[in-house]
């Protein structure tokens, strides 16, 4: 067992931004605009540094894809707890098409490389919410996944996670090494507290490109266009009760 | 008090420069404080004038003294004597390195969400406290050490860099700001420029952590903005080993929270020429733990409510001798740089401040519909919105030019420091209050979170330092500094041949300026050619400006110190100037380095320096006018009238 944890970190706008689309509706605009981590990425941290902090693992890496920009993101789970980083540099167009198969292929090909014990992501990412990078990293890599995770248990050299599926919870047993994915309740992130970031700034990044892993980037996806979600429309008042179920039967809604 | 030896008037410069921490000539002492700020700026001012190289002989360190040297670099020095000096104000300074840069990104964010997600202003407000786990956040975060080096467990901030985290505080909640910045802007920062290895070793690790927190004691019962009056007493024990101290502390921000202590108290010391006893002050560390350290009940505010505010009292507290911060009897220097390397922070912060409730504003006024538009489509509400965002521009501007020009090693820098926190205290309260304004009833709710921003800034005019206080700090510090110029030109008179060059200069600068013609001063060059008008327009205002300052010097002369009607808008004058300066140099950077917001600053710094230069037209036109004379008498005669009635003289209209 290596007792390394491989955490993917991505860098997207923050929750607190207001999304608007680009004008010529090919994306959303991101110049100038705030960026932070993922919010399943940081319980994805969270996760990890708990782990090595109870002296189950030894070390704790993160990863991220994506331009120079996305060593913040690194720096700020450095700042969690995490030992080091790894930054896979994909920028103009490679980044524009960057989806959860060519991410899944990057861990995939860095969890052997660094023979990684557990590769623990977020379960989405809150800009395409595409919900599929664990999975397949798992599948690439032929490894047990636990997805969904709210409670994470090493045992040995297997992992109970129990996970959290449509009207209830799932506890399962996997063989590491293994991939699990983050949900909501699985902890409460800590704060990157300002002596941490600047301790952080004494770790190290390691940089690299996707042909460094051999992966090839090519997508299969083409993106057609972007749309603001269509805008509400203004409502009517009715009086009584009689007078809305008549409505609802004119518009056919009943 | 006028007989005061030089030592103790020298002293008085500080008086002027003094922080009250807390709520310096609050009601209790109103009356008392008018006369007694006059006092104290006439001595201050005449022992400024009167001793311009001894400036605060003892009282002032030698960064002060400095400042009265002829060659001054400070921009607001040079602009009373009528003259331009660039290095500090352009280009727009620039004081990080890139790594420097890098770590403060870094944490700007956590700062940030920390605000957002964990601290409760409203909550705060309520309880009159900041909430426990609020505090503890705050301590892990690392906010109580900002400037500590970082050996010492702090982050070892520059001022630029602290500048920018208090920004983001003064943008959340004021009564947090106010519990860090009475920890670290004054209540430890003595330890930080004045104590000895010795001392910072012991002390400053458990400040930075916030396990320790620190107060700054000045203000006394009777003794608001006159510092000097101070009554608590610290008394050498015949060993030498401690002193005994005694005596009660007003006001006191932390004071119910804090271990670590700066006091500021008198100590009798032996003349060395005289031998004469007397009382000089002494700032010293007292742990709470010394025994005898007690305080009061929180005060109930108007504002920063989540800042705990209380009286500090010391009962026979023996102080070891090796606790005295700085030298014995140097206690006022200690104070006065305490107080003047602190002001950014609070311009800093309140442009903070104005950036959030621009925000709320705009908000408002880009959805709220009425008589079937959205009201920003309004000239009504556009003028304010437009007024806002250049006093928060100004304002910012100031906050950064000043932090930078103290990281590049800038030893004058007083007189911005002191015009940066009147303009900042003052834009941020209008802004405010328009902010409420354009929101209308809602703004006047206590949900909208607008209100409770207004009760907070109140105290901002007040404390460390009144503005009125401030303002004539502003003035007669320049007054010094033209007056020094003007005996210059006096001693080159008596000998007007070996000084003829200088003499012809000066004539003729002065025949330009009675014909109206330029002086030859100019800003070309430093200005980017897209803001030459405005650039003009500041050159005029500085020629004006430089006049009138001499014209005064040589009307008032030495009684320049008691003219506070002149003294107020010749201050105000030099506000302008600085303002116009700071947001000439900032936009010139924006346009020279095409940012993205350029030509929006272009027409921020336009607006602004036409308007600054309104005023200050204004202002000196009033100066020179032989009806101010008449003008300022009223004033006098109404305030004394009223005064002596003991409120209003006139009769009710009705006549009951």
């Amino acid at each position: 067992m290596s007792g390394r944890v491989l955490v993917g970190v991505k860098r997207v706008i923050d929750y607190a931004v207001k999304i608007r689309v680009k004008p010529d509706n090919t994306g959303v605009v991101t110049d100038g605009v705030k960026h932070s981590m993922n919010p399943f990425c940081e319980i994805a941290v969270e996760e990890a540094v708990k782990l090595k902090e109870k002296k189950l693992i030894k070390e704790v890496v993160a990863v991220s894809c994506g331009p120079q920009q996305a060593q913040e993101t690194i720096r700020t789970a450095l700042a969690m707890g995490a030992d080091r980083g790894i930054h896979v540099e994909v920028s103009g167009k490679d980044y524009d098409t960057l989806g959860p198969l060519q991410v899944s292929k990057i861990m995939a090909a860095l969890a052997k490389k660094e023979d990684a014990q557990l590769v623990i992501l977020g379960k989405q990412a809150i800009d395409d919410d595409c919900n599929q990078t664990g999975q397949m990293t798992a599948a690439l890599l032929d490894w047990p996944q636990g997805t969904f995770a709210s409670e994470v248990a090493i045992e040995g050299d297997k992992v109970k996670v129990v996970r959290e599926i449509d009207g209830g919870l799932e506890t399962i047993r996997i063989k590491t090494p293994a991939v699990v994915t983050a949900d909501l309740r699985l902890n409460t992130p800590r704060y990157a507290t300002l002596p941490n970031i600047m301790k952080a700034k004494k770790k190290k990044i390691v940089n690299m490109k996707p042909a460094d892993l051999g992966v090839d980037l090519t997508s299969r996806l083409e993106q057609l266009r972007v749309d603001e979600p269509p805008q509400r429309q203004a409502g009517v008042k009715v009086e009584t009760v009689a007078d809305l179920v008549g409505k609802l039967k004119e518009t056919g809604r009943i | 008090m006028m007989l005061r030896k030089i030592s103790q008037t020298s002293a008085l410069c500080g008086t002027i420069l003094r922080v009250a921490p807390v709520l310096s000539g609050g009601p209790r002492s109103a009356g008392v404080v008018v006369p007694n700020a006059r006092l104290y700026a006439s001595q201050a001012a005449e022992a400024v004038l009167d001793k311009p190289a001894a400036v605060g002989s003892d009282a002032a360190t030698k960064v002060e003294q400095k400042t009265i040297a002829t060659d001054s670099k400070s921009f607001a020095v040079n602009m009373f004597k009528g003259q331009i000096e660039t290095a500090q104000v352009f280009p727009y300074p620039s004081a990080l390195n890139q790594e420097q840069e890098q770590f403060l990104r870094e944490l700007v964010g956590p700062v940030g969400k920390f605000f957002e997600e964990v601290n409760d202003p409203a909550k705060n407000d309520s309880l009159e406290k900041v909430e426990d786990h609020t505090m503890e956040g705050l301590k892990e975060m690392g906010a109580f050490g900002l400037q500590v080096p970082a050996d010492l467990g702090g982050l070892g901030l520059s001022n630029t860099q602290y500048a920018r985290l208090v920004e983001i505080v003064g943008v959340h909640d004021l009564g947090v700001g106010i519990t860090l910045g009475a920890h670290q802007s004054i209540g430890f920062k003595g330890i930080l420029l004045f104590g000895n290895p010795a001392q910072k070793e012991k002390y400053l690790p458990k400040l930075a952590s916030g396990e320790h927190i620190a107060a700054f004691c000045l203000t006394e019962p009777a003794s608001g903005s006159d510092a000097a009056s101070i009554k608590t007493t610290a008394v050498l024990s015949p060993c030498g080993k401690y002193y005994t101290m005694n005596g009660s502390k007003i006001w006191i921000s932390n004071g119910g929270l804090a271990e670590i202590f700066t006091v500021f108290a008198k100590t009798p010391m032996k003349d060395p020429k005289t031998g004469e006893m007397k009382d000089k002050i002494t700032a010293f560390v007292v742990e709470r733990s010394f025994g005898g350290v007690t305080h009061g009940p929180p005060e109930k505010k108007m504002g920063i409510k989540a800042s705990n505010t209380a009286e500090v009292y010391f009962d026979n507290v023996r102080v070891p001798a090796d606790c005295v911060l700085g030298e014995v009897g140097g206690g006022f220097k200690v104070a006065m740089n305490i107080l003047n390397n602190g002001r950014f922070g609070m311009a800093a912060a309140l442009s903070g401040t104005m950036k959030g409730v621009i925000s709320k504003a705009v908000d408002h006024a880009a959805n709220r519909t009425q008589f079937g538009n959205k009201i920003h489509n309004y000239g009504a509400i556009q003028e304010k919105v437009a007024h806002m965002a250049m006093l928060h521009y100004t304002t910012e501007s100031m906050a950064y030019m000043v932090s930078g020009n103290m990281d590049s090693g800038a030893t004058e820098f007083q007189i911005e420091a002191a015009i940066s926190k009147i303009f900042a205290s003052e834009a941020a309260w209008t802004v405010t209050d328009e902010c409420i304004q354009i929101m209308g009833g809602m703004g006047f709710m206590k949900d909208s979170g607008v209100e409770r921003v207004m009760r907070d800034l109140r105290i901002f005019r007040i404390f460390e330092g009144t503005n009125d206080i401030l303002r004539l700090f502003v003035a007669l510090n320049g007054f010094q500094n033209a007056g020094n110029q003007l005996k210059g030109l006096q001693k080159a008179l008596k000998n007007p041949l070996g000084n003829a060059g200088m003499l012809a200069g000066e004539l003729s600068k002065r025949a330009k300026r009675k014909a109206g013609l330029s002086t030859g001063l100019t800003l070309q060059g430093s200005v980017h050619p897209e803001l030459a008008q405005s650039g003009d327009l500041t050159v005029k205002a500085i020629e004006q400006f430089g006049a009138v300052v001499e014209e005064m010097l040589i009307k008032h002369g030495k009684k320049i110190i008691d003219e506070q009607f002149v003294l107020k808008r010749v201050a105000d004058c030099a506000i302008d100037l600085y303002a116009m300066v700071a947001v000439l140099s900032r936009a010139s950077r924006s346009l020279s380095d095409g940012a993205a917001s350029a030509q929006h600053e272009k027409i921020l710094c336009d607006t602004w320096c036409k308007e600054a230069y309104g005023r200050i037209t204004r202002d000196v036109q009033e100066l020179r006018s032989s009806g101010t004379r008449q003008y300022f008498k009223n004033l006098r005669a109404i305030s004394a009238a009223v005064v002596e009635n003991g409120g209003v003289v006139s009769t009710h209209p009705l006549g009951f």
